[in-house]
């Protein structure tokens, strides 16, 4: 065994790479740019392209256009990219087009401090996009997290024909850290399911409530839109055909869920007290935790690695063993309010910081104490 | 050939529209070239010339406004054999022109249809950014204060090799649409007609008129002899392999054992330009190649060679969790543009912790064990402290031998400077040494 020294982003990129991905567009910005020049580097050679956009909406719509020709894509920014992808992530939420999407959160709002990590963007990635549709949050804490949920990531996509976001943040994806890649989990590979036999229909949804693909410039011609629209991809004002495909694309993405609910519960016998937390502060967290334990106090962790869609069953297991939650992010207080909804009535405390470094374990110590003698 | 129109749904637009005239050149032009439904890729985007994707049989690709160019140039880079159509209006070109100019640079090989009809017609008549001033819209007088753009002189100034502008009456349309086609680069149409719905009802606009208008803003009839090139995709290719990826997950083995037992902070304080954050990936390195856990961040501004330079590189005997460093063990001030980053920290310093100090570079009070090095007495330059320290530090810290940091330069430091490193870190373990 050995080890190799890399961060994040560089992590993302070999997942990439791993789960497929032949296509990535992206416009520079700090904290995601490596993923672009990495991306450049790994994907000529294996028959991929790369782009740099000119800005990042056409990045995600030379994805979205790629995608629906057939090809496993991904782009990468950082929250002000989010805020330009938005109209397009909407699209390939309502048309059903296979994407990952890295935002490597930096601290907010707007441009921010961009070379300063947070978690801010967490439920903008969930509802930043018009009609409020469900997609797929998954939060890394570590660079072997970065490859193994970016593979994830991929397979979510191709599965299910959705946005999926992989929320690294600024802490994650440029810091080197030693990662023993023999060890480190590598999912198999998911490819879209195609549709075989019979006339086409784009947006027939299989069983999964998923519509077999077929590759746009393929040898069947397929109609892909971006407004409402029926199994045939023609656009419709049918109560019915609408409310049909509105509820199918919320109940694919949200009833298997979990099917991917990656989490790691460290749970402790006789503990009250249940931490929850996510990204590069569960490292925080689970410093805590030893030192709170090293110190006879019991105390249980839930580290969230699928944030969304919200994996209740998770939580609601889990809280079911002590008598409050301390939700920990970095941020002021977001996926406090899911946890908080999830887990009513057990009382839910939050502490969180966004002011450019990382949340410290003796602040988590002090605020699971503080929260016992409350 | 058969025509490509969609037999399940019939051309529908308000009577007189000029779109429905290039409608039916575009499939003519199709049908001249041979093609097949499935051959062709029609990318409309938002207005009354999205309404073309549904009324061809092709594969139909409809998106959001101004973005066509954009879905249009990652279908074609992943299937460079099909034939790529976008159908814009003027609308498409004013909210999209950045993808617009970005598409004449690159030179991909698309068609775009410009539909121009001066105005936003789906939405009322508001002034587009090809709207005429002296023009009656729906946007009160916003018009008059701004000039129309002319596309075709706009897309050649961007570099597009084939621009042609016609009246969407002119007889060689579809001849035109053809020569687009099957132009090898990205090929611009400038389709100029009358929206009988919205515009003509208070600008009245013959075909004579429109032939006019096309006439006097000037006739475009395809090559731009000034900006034919290689075509993107061709040239993309010759830069792309056929290989498959070749994984290495074994890393690097343990070479040589370290003596530390838990964790150990260490932040460099330096300077732009004087090689902090490669000494502190040598030390990150050292410790990796003796199988210990290890994290390294930077911290910098974005001018190159002025301004702070700081690693946190920070080692441990069992896998890190929190990735900070909570009380450094070691700080090396080396810049005091580092020195003035770390703006807290020094008060967290206690009597284990080590603070290797350039003699010139003053710090904040703390209680650390300071050790102060003359690198000027030493014949040590600003770029070379850095590289230095590590001998400093080696020694202090007992953690790696001299032999172990001059092992990994071997494997990590760039050929042209190893000699100068292991001088460096020879001469700062023989500072630490009196």
């Amino acid at each position: 065994m050995g080890f190799t020294f890399m961060d994040g982003n560089e992590a993302v990129v070999q997942g990439a790479v791993y789960a497929g991905c032949r296509f990535f567009a992206g416009y520079p910005i700090t904290p995601a740019t490596t993923i672009l020049s990495g991306m450049l580097q790994a994907l000529p050679p294996l028959g991929g392209i790369v782009l740099q956009g000119e800005d990042e909406i056409s990045s995600i719509g030379y994805c979205l256009g790629a995608s629906m020709a057939g090809l496993k894509a991904m782009t990468a920014t950082s929250g002000p990219g989010i805020s330009l992808y938005s109209e397009n992530i909407s699209f390939a939420v309502g048309s059903e087009i296979p994407l990952v999407i890295v935002n490597v959160m930096r601290q907010g709002p707007s441009t921010g401090a961009a070379t300063r990590g947070a978690d801010g963007d967490v439920q903008f990635m969930r509802w930043g996009h018009s009609g409020g549709l469900p997609v797929v949050v998954l939060a890394p804490t570590c660079a072997a997290d970065c490859f193994t949920l970016t593979v994830h990531a991929f397979n979510l996509a191709e599965r299910l024909r959705c946005p999926v976001f992989v929320a690294s943040s600024k802490e994650i994806g440029m810091t080197r850290e030693t990662v023993d890649l023999e060890a480190v989990e590598k999912p198999p590979v998911v490819d879209r399911k195609t549709h075989e036999g019979g006339p086409y229909l784009p947006f027939a949804a299989d069983a999964q409530g998923v519509p077999p693909f077929l590759p746009m410039g393929g040898p069947v011609p397929v109609r892909q839109t971006s407004s409402m629209h029926g199994p045939d991809g023609y656009i419709t004002t049918n109560p019915v055909v609408m409310q049909a495909m509105v509820e199918r694309l919320k109940a694919k993405v949200e009833s298997p869920i979990d099917s991917f609910s990656f989490y790691e519960w460290d749970a402790q016998e006789a503990a009250r007290t249940l931490i929850v937390t996510y990204g590069v502060t569960a490292r925080s967290a689970r410093a805590a935790v030893s030192r709170l334990r090293a110190q006879g106090h019991a105390v249980s962790l839930l580290v969230l690695k699928t944030l969304f869609p919200v994996p209740e069953k998770v939580l609601r297991e889990a809280a079911a063993t002590v008598e409050r939650l301390l939700v920990v992010e970095a941020n002021l207080g977001q996926y406090v309010h899911e946890v908080a909804r999830v887990v009513c009535p057990t009382p839910t405390h939050f502490f969180g910081l966004m002011c450019g470094r990382m949340i410290r374990p003796e602040e988590i110590v002090r605020e699971v104490i503080r929260a016992e003698s409350s | 050939m058969p025509s490509l129109l969609n037999p399940s749904r019939p051309p529908v637009f308000c009577p007189g529209c000029s779109h429905e005239r290039s409608l039916h050149a575009l499939d003519k032009a199709l049908q001249q070239l041979l093609l097949e439904p499935q051959d062709v890729i029609i990318v409309s985007d938002i207005g009354c010339s999205g309404l073309f994707d549904v009324f061809f049989a092709t594969h139909a690709f409809h998106g959001l406004h101004g973005r066509a160019l954009t879905y249009a140039a990652g279908l074609k880079l992943a299937r460079p054999h099909a034939t790529v159509v976008v159908v814009m209006g003027d609308g498409g070109v004013g909210i999209g022109g950045a993808h617009l100019l970005a598409a004449c640079r690159r030179n991909l090989d698309l068609t775009l249809l410009i539909l121009n009809n001066f105005n936003f017609g789906m939405t009322g008549g508001q002034y587009s950014c090809t709207t005429p001033r002296e023009a009656r819209v729906g946007s009160g007088f916003l018009n008059t204060l701004e000039p129309p753009l002319d596309v075709c002189r706009t897309v050649a100034a961007a570099g597009a090799p084939f621009v042609v502008r016609r009246s969407v009456y002119s007889p060689d349309l579809s001849e035109k649409f053809a020569e687009a086609i099957t132009y090898g680069g990205f090929a611009v149409v400038d389709v100029w007609g009358g929206c009988p719905g919205r515009y003509m009802k208070a600008n009245p606009l013959t075909p004579k008129d429109v032939d006019a208008l096309v006439e006097k803003a000037g006739l475009w009839n395809g090559p731009v002899a000034e900006n034919e090139r290689p075509e993107y995709g061709a040239a993309y290719a010759s830069h792309v392999g056929a290989s498959s990826p070749a994984w290495d997950w074994k890393g690097t083995e343990a070479r040589f054992r370290a003596s530390l037992s838990g964790r150990y902070g260490t932040v460099f304080l330096g300077a732009a330009g004087e090689r902090v954050l490669s000494a502190g990936h040598l030390w990150a390195m050292t410790a990796v190649r003796a199988g210990l856990h290890v994290t390294q961040k930077n911290d910098y501004n974005i001018t190159v060679m002025r301004g702070p330079s700081l690693a946190e590189v920070l080692l441990s005997s069992e896998p890190i969790d929190y990735p900070g460093i909570e009380q450094p063990d070691a700080v090396v001030a080396l810049a005091r543009e580092g020195v003035e980053r770390m703006a807290q920290g020094w008060a967290e310093l206690t009597p284990q912790s080590l603070v290797i100090q350039a003699v010139d570079v003053p710090v904040p009070d703390h209680r650390g064990r300071a050790v102060q090095v003359d690198f000027k007495k030493a014949g040590i330059g600003r770029k070379d402290r850095a590289v230095a320290s590590l001998g400093i530090l080696a020694r202090l810290s007992g953690i790696f031998r001299i032999e172990d940091l001059v092992e990994t330069a071997a494997f990590t430091v760039p050929p042209s400077q190893r000699d100068t490193t292991v001088q460096l870190l020879h001469k700062g373990a023989d500072l630490a040494s009196p």
